[in-house]
């Protein structure tokens, strides 16, 4: 663990070091039209004339206006810090209640994803136990939730809100079903190649010791199934959170991540979208690495930590 | 009242017939069991709608939808070569190149290994198809901002197998490859490469799903008035629920035999891995 910290930092700050260089020849020309304004000189006088030259070029012949690209207010590219000076003041610096809170949204977000994971991965959990046990729902349901994972499910988002809507049924349940649709069957495929994970040796242990069938599945194979089972609920959890934020974009809806990136994009405000992108894509983070510690946890309690 | 019995009859003369099949346990079990699952639940579905007076606009029969999917036809066809053909299909192509570009570079090095493993692993977990509207303010609205999106959604999956997958060789392979006096480029090639080909088809095969929804979810921000997530959008809001569900079934057409090539060209090219043999 300890020997990959600096491999990690070296990774990471590559990618950062990519993302500020590129903010500059992204945003040149925007800083370039706000500098004239400002009554700056710039070298091609006009905004058509520095159409054609390049935005390399354009950045050396007008050095003064580089630091220009890092502050602008509606950048193409914003830098790393004007994203973090956005998420610190719509999480920190606003008041919870307030309309313009990621705090807000990302709950909005999070409480359908939430709700959507606990259905989907109970439902999907008890498929599997009755596909195990049933050769006939085995037979019959099984290359279904195969296929369906070759299936952008996804599609059926905005289609399902509707559905859901005309059936008066709005807010947070249409969201939440998407979240547990997506995250159903990573988890349904996961618990059956868990719960049938113990080999033949072990099943006819059990028969020799005269075990019936539910203590077979609560002494064997539900313990066996648990890294299937973890390993399946990371990548539930970020589909259901995926599933959440798309089920917030086709509706209009005024709250929620996917709601502040449509606001982001249509009333031309990037630094909220990148703001939204990157609370949504910490919020996964630390949904993973919670599933990732309990994992952890729990496999070193049963003596299956790898 | 009508509705539920007949939905009740139809459910328990297919479940009567899976269950004997399943008895049974013939070789023929293994497609038709399935086969009578799908049709008996579109049966339910179709007489369900049809006895239980269900509105059109809030779930169409199956037989509407397929009515539907045939008169219009050229209009899915056009969304099919807008959205798979040139969206998501350019953008897997392009994300899977500079993936496998950049695990080669990144697998000469232990210590870069080790820090994009993680990172890559990580990235994948992220919720990237929020990128879509950055891309399509990028790129305009027609298929080039979608094949952005794809290509970094497919890029992180196929990054992370591919590495890992070149790392997937055993001290004494590495060693028979160096008593051979290979170079760099013949232990990659002819060892490496080969055995990171598995891996490299798991993230190809994630990756195709993945493409479409990026494609799919991206015209949702912004699309040219042709394309399948434009038109499931807009008919949406038309309540023209029929088209939408035609898409869908595009969709998963589309999905299928993306995934099904991919995994026929690894069923050419790993036909010497254990998971292949027979």
């Amino acid at each position: 663990m300890m020997r990959s910290v600096l491999p990690i930092l070296t990774v990471v700050s590559v990618l950062l070091g990519i993302w500020v260089l590129s903010v500059v020849p992204m945003n040149i020309h925007l800083a370039a039209d706000q500098a004239q304004r400002d009554g700056v000189a710039v070298v091609p006088d006009t905004p058509i004339a520095r159409q054609d030259v390049g935005a390399l070029a354009l950045a050396l012949r007008n050095t003064a206006v580089v630091p220009m690209t890092y502050t602008l207010d509606r950048p193409r590219l914003p830098g790393p810090q004007q994203v973090a000076a956005e998420l610190w003041k719509t999480t920190v610096g606003t008041r919870i209640s307030s309309k313009k809170s990621l705090v807000y949204h990302g709950w909005v977000t999070l409480s359908a994803t939430l709700l959507g994971f606990g259905i989907g991965t109970t439902l999907g959990i008890s498929l599997a136990v009755g596909i195990v046990f049933s050769r006939t729902m085995d037979l019959s349901v099984m290359p279904w939730a195969i296929a369906s994972q070759t299936i952008p499910i996804l599609a059926l988002a905005p289609m399902i809100i509707v559905m859901l809507g005309s059936l008066g049924i709005q807010g947070l349940l249409p969201k939440a079903i998407i979240s547990a649709y997506l995250s159903f069957f990573p988890v349904v495929v996961g618990m059956v190649k868990g719960l049938r994970s113990p080999d033949a040796m072990q099943l006819d242990l059990l028969r020799t010791y005269h075990a019936s069938a539910s203590q077979g599945f609560w002494k064997l194979r539900l313990p066996a199934s648990m890294p299937y089972l973890f390993a399946s609920l990371k990548i539930g959890i970020s589909a259901a959170l995926v599933g959440a934020i798309v089920g917030e974009l086709p509706t209009g809806a005024r709250a929620g991540f996917g709601a502040r990136m449509l606001v982001g994009d249509q009333y031309g405000q990037p630094l909220v979208t990148w703001a939204a992108l990157f609370a949504a894509a910490i919020t996964a983070a630390v949904l993973v690495g919670i599933f990732s510690v309990l994992e952890r946890a729990s496999l070193k309690r049963m003596g299956m930590a790898r | 009242m009508m509705a539920l019995a007949a939905v009740m009859v139809i459910w328990g003369i297919g479940w009567t017939m899976n269950l004997m099949l399943a008895r049974r346990d013939h070789r023929s079990a293994y497609w038709a069991a399935p086969l009578i699952f799908g049709l008996t639940l579109l049966l339910i579905w179709e007489v369900g709608v049809q006895l239980g007076d269900v509105s059109p606009i809030i779930l169409p029969p199956p037989s509407a939808i397929a009515v539907k999917f045939v008169q219009s036809l050229p209009i899915l066809w056009a969304d099919f070569a807008q959205t798979i053909l040139k969206g998501a299909l350019t953008g897997y192509i392009i994300g899977a190149l500079a993936a496998f570009a950049v695990a080669v570079m990144v697998d000469r090095s232990d210590f870069l290994t080790r820090g994009i493993l993680p990172v890559g692993a990580f990235m994948a977990a992220l919720p990237i198809v929020g990128t879509a509207p950055i891309f399509v303010k990028w790129l305009g609205s027609d298929w080039p901002s979608k094949a952005a999106v794809v290509g970094a959604m497919v890029f992180f999956p196929i990054l992370v197998n591919t590495v890992a997958g070149l790392r997937d060789t055993t001290a004494m392979q590495r060693d028979l490859m160096r008593t051979y006096g290979a170079g760099y480029w013949p232990s990659l090639l002819k060892l490496r490469v080969p055995a990171a080909l598995p891996f490299v088809f798991n993230g190809l095969k994630i990756a195709t799903t993945l493409a479409l929804i990026g494609a799919i979810v991206a015209e949702f921000f912004g699309s040219p008035t042709v394309g399948m997530g434009f038109r499931i959008s807009t008919s949406v809001g038309q309540l023209a629920l029929d088209l939408v569900w035609a898409e869908i079934v595009v969709a998963a057409l589309a999905g299928s035999a993306f995934y099904g090539a991919m995994a026929m060209i690894e069923k050419r090219l790993t036909f010497w891995h254990p998971s292949q043999r027979k």
